[in-house]
């Protein structure tokens, strides 16, 4: 039986020779591991090397291991890592439902039950109706559940966080925090959660890691 | 992997035929052409174009007219960008002249003629009131030795070519915080732009400055419609010899075709010095402290040179359209007796067969080109390499070296290849042409898109393809489908590589146009000319009608 959760094994990312983070770390499914540190410290490289669309001009080393498989080497679209960045990217040429049927595997057949999915995913994040709006006709606090739901729908094996939360004004900030690791913690995902604030680093309540921005 | 070929694919494409047009000049030039009969390398062909009558005299008219051109455009887009950028005017103006750059030169020049000329438009609005002429006044403007009726053609539709390129590198100089520095210091809008501004901005301008120069100094339809005739500028000469059914004729062209060659480089070289000289008397102007602050006269005068020129083509086309539709006119009337259908009646059954070639050429020539630059744009997001300044000195070959120097060669390949007039043959032609433009006006907005959408639609899971069909290019429509109306207006402009590689058998509605110039028609001549500006308008309409109408229910999508 292979070990389940996230393993980053000896992992380092360097610009031009000079190293910008090292890193060796379990996270177990449900957990987060948090990486803090100012704008421009790198730590966002993390997770673009976890998530296989780091820039060439980035040098790595290291192992990114997930439940027992190494990913190191697969493509970005291979290795089921949802994706959640400070800003939700919701497609705008697409509508809300059609965002969320985008992230649906091709494995489930059929109109009627993708729809069905899409359905249940925006009832989940208590946007009930929603499925036929314009992305950009949604508030803020919207607009990040739909970026939530469809990252999930597209049965991911771990969530990767750039500071998803930093756009939302407080009391949105807080609701969103609960509502993505509890989401996380339900279906047992391993996290990776980048930030610079501490509030998000105490909610999160798994290891952190600081880097400085040298 | 497919990405893997578009950057040595459209390198290939685009410096193939220059290389290899090149090629079929030089040699030819100097007496070596075994297929024409030339079996020694000599100097003849060069003796026999200097021995020409009043070589000299159009070897000066193409460096006068090219500099000058060049010159005052840049002149007035520098002072109109120095006086009223950030401002209200300032973005009128923009819209007004975007669409200009898509009209055709010939076009532009036919209405200049037809509004400038003796009995145009201009001096029909005057007489007889203020004038008292009953007779069109004997006098030569269009067509006036010292070509500048063809200065001013060049002029007005090189402002807004220029206008646009300091548009798109504009904002990379922060010119608004600029501003609010050297106002500070106590400059005037002017003095401040030219110090502060100026400098970074001309620096990504330059090779676009060079093509202007490069353009003027070997155009050759503006110069048919508009340029003096005795003695002709230099590249109008050796298309008529390039032309001739003496295939002698071909040694004494190629030769003619690298003294034009050297001509543009020494322009060049000419408007390197003139910018070392300008900026030394910046440098001089810098150190005296002069903060130039009463400069009111000097931002109108540039808000005036590029209206006078928006205005000019815009009522050079409305009298290309009326006269297309023009029963008897007769000097001097400011309008038409009546309106009649005839002229286009009578003209469109022998309009059609150019029509039909414009199209196809321009289409495929704008698919093939849209198509290497998005594979060559894929692979630079692959391997987060972009294309580097030599990369984009290959854009601008096509566009600074004088078409004449490799179109001669090209032609002379394809004929023997047994491929000249054929449409493979001429797609390929226009599309060094087409290319630039497409890959220039393309490149800017796709590394501008937000690669966090492909890394969210990976992460979904989505193969490589899918994210580009169902996410980037969507979302990229609008500049895509910009790109291909600027690569299909290119292509229906185009006179000399369709008149040399189409070998008079394959006719444009261009090439027909400038044909019809020396007739003086001016029915006809108006209904090429309206159908020349009217392809291109379409394309745009197309670009911008097309994404609005599909994503009319997303608001993120407008502009």
């Amino acid at each position: 039986m292979a070990e389940q959760g996230l393993h980053l094994d000896q992992v380092s990312i360097a610009l031009n020779g000079n190293a910008l983070l090292a890193v060796d770390q379990r996270v177990a499914p449900g957990e987060v591991f948090t990486v803090m540190g100012p704008s421009g410290s790198g730590k966002s490289t993390l997770l673009a090397f976890i998530g296989g669309f780091l820039d060439p001009v980035f040098s790595a080393s290291g192992r990114v291991v997930l439940d027992g498989t190494e990913l190191t080497n697969f493509a970005a679209q291979d290795r089921h890592a949802g994706i959640l960045f400070q800003d939700p990217l919701l497609f705008p040429h697409m509508s809300v439902c059609a965002n969320l049927a985008f992230a649906i595997p091709a494995s489930v057949n059929g109109r009627k039950s993708r729809a069905d999915l899409a359905d249940t995913a925006l009832n989940d994040v208590g946007l009930t109706g929603m499925g036929a709006r314009d992305p950009d006709t949604l508030s803020g606090g919207e607009k990040a559940r739909v970026a939530l739901a469809r990252a999930l729908l597209s049965g991911p094996r771990m969530l990767l966080l750039d500071e998803p939360f930093s756009k939302l004004d407080a009391g949105l900030r807080q609701q969103m925090r609960e509502l993505v690791f509890a989401k996380a913690r339900a279906i047992h995902l391993p996290v990776v959660l980048v930030t610079h604030d501490e509030a998000d680093a105490e909610a999160a309540g798994g290891d952190i890691l600081r880097i400085d921005g040298t | 992997m497919l990405t893997r070929l578009g950057p040595p694919l459209a390198i290939g494409l685009l410096a193939g035929p220059i290389i290899a047009g090149l090629a079929g000049t030089i040699l030819p030039a100097f007496g070596y052409f075994p297929a024409l009969g030339g079996f020694t390398f000599n100097l003849v062909p060069f003796a026999a174009v200097l021995a020409e009558p009043g070589i000299w005299m159009s070897v000066a008219i193409s460096i006068g007219t090219g500099l000058a051109a060049a010159a005052i455009s840049l002149a007035a887009v520098m002072l109109f960008v120095a006086g009223w950028s950030g401002t209200r005017t300032f973005a009128r103006i923009q819209h007004l002249v975007s669409p200009l750059l898509s009209v055709p030169h010939a076009a532009v020049a036919f209405g200049l003629a037809f509004l400038i000329a003796p009995s145009g438009m201009l001096t029909r609005l005057v007489s007889p009131v203020l004038t008292g002429w009953q007779q069109p006044p004997d006098v030569l403007i269009v067509h006036d030795a010292a070509g500048i009726a063809m200065t001013a053609g060049l002029i007005v539709k090189e402002i807004p070519f220029l206008l646009l390129i300091a548009l798109a590198a504009l904002p990379q100089t922060d010119p608004a915080r600029t501003r609010a520095l050297t106002a500070s210091l106590g400059y005037g809008p002017v003095a401040g732009f030219l110090h502060g501004t100026w400098p970074p901005l001309y620096k990504q301008m330059r090779l676009a400055v060079f093509a202007v120069i490069a353009f003027s100094t070997s155009v050759v339809d503006v110069a048919q419609i508009l340029g003096p005739t005795t003695p002709a500028p230099l590249a109008v000469r050796l298309t008529e010899w390039m032309r001739d059914p003496d295939l002698a004729m071909r040694f004494m062209a190629s030769a003619g075709a690298l003294l034009q060659l050297g001509l543009t480089a020494l322009a060049i070289l000419i408007w390197i010095g003139l910018e070392r000289v300008s900026s030394a008397i910046c440098h001089r102007i810098r150190a005296s402290g002069w903060r130039f602050r009463r400069d009111g006269w000097l931002r109108s005068l540039g808000l005036a040179c590029v209206m006078l020129a928006v205005l000019t083509v815009f009522a050079g086309l409305a009298t290309l359209a009326l006269w297309s539709v023009a029963g008897l006119w007769q000097y001097p009337d400011a309008m038409p007796e009546w309106l009649t259908l005839k002229n286009w009646m009578k003209t469109l059954p022998r309009i059609a067969g150019p029509l039909g070639t414009t199209v196809i050429i321009a289409t495929l020539s704008t698919l093939i080109a849209v198509v290497l630059s998005l594979l060559s744009l894929l692979r630079e997001d692959e391997t987060g390499r972009r294309a580097g300044r030599g990369a984009l000195m290959l854009l601008y070959l096509p566009l600074i070296v004088p078409q004449v120097a490799f179109l001669f060669g090209l032609q002379l390949i394809l004929i023997l290849a047994g491929a000249a007039a054929s449409l493979p043959a001429l797609v390929l032609a226009h599309l060094v042409f087409v290319m630039p433009y497409v890959f220039l006006s393309l490149s800017d907005p796709w590394r501008a898109y937000d690669r966090r959408y492909e890394a969210v639609a990976a992460g979904l899971g989505k193969q490589r393809w899918t994210v580009f069909f169902r996410v980037k290019l969507p979302m990229l429509a609008r500049p895509v489908l910009t790109a291909a109306a600027v690569g299909f207006a290119v292509s229906v402009g185009l006179y000399l590589p369709t008149v040399l590689i189409g070998a008079g058998r394959l006719e444009t509605i261009t090439t027909e146009a400038v044909a019809l110039a020396s007739g003086g028609n001016r029915r006809v001549i108006g209904v090429y000319a309206f159908l020349q500006m009217l392809l291109p308008a379409l394309g745009f309409l197309v670009a911008i009608f097309a994404p609005a109408l599909i994503f009319r229910h997303r608001r993120a999508m407008r502009v």
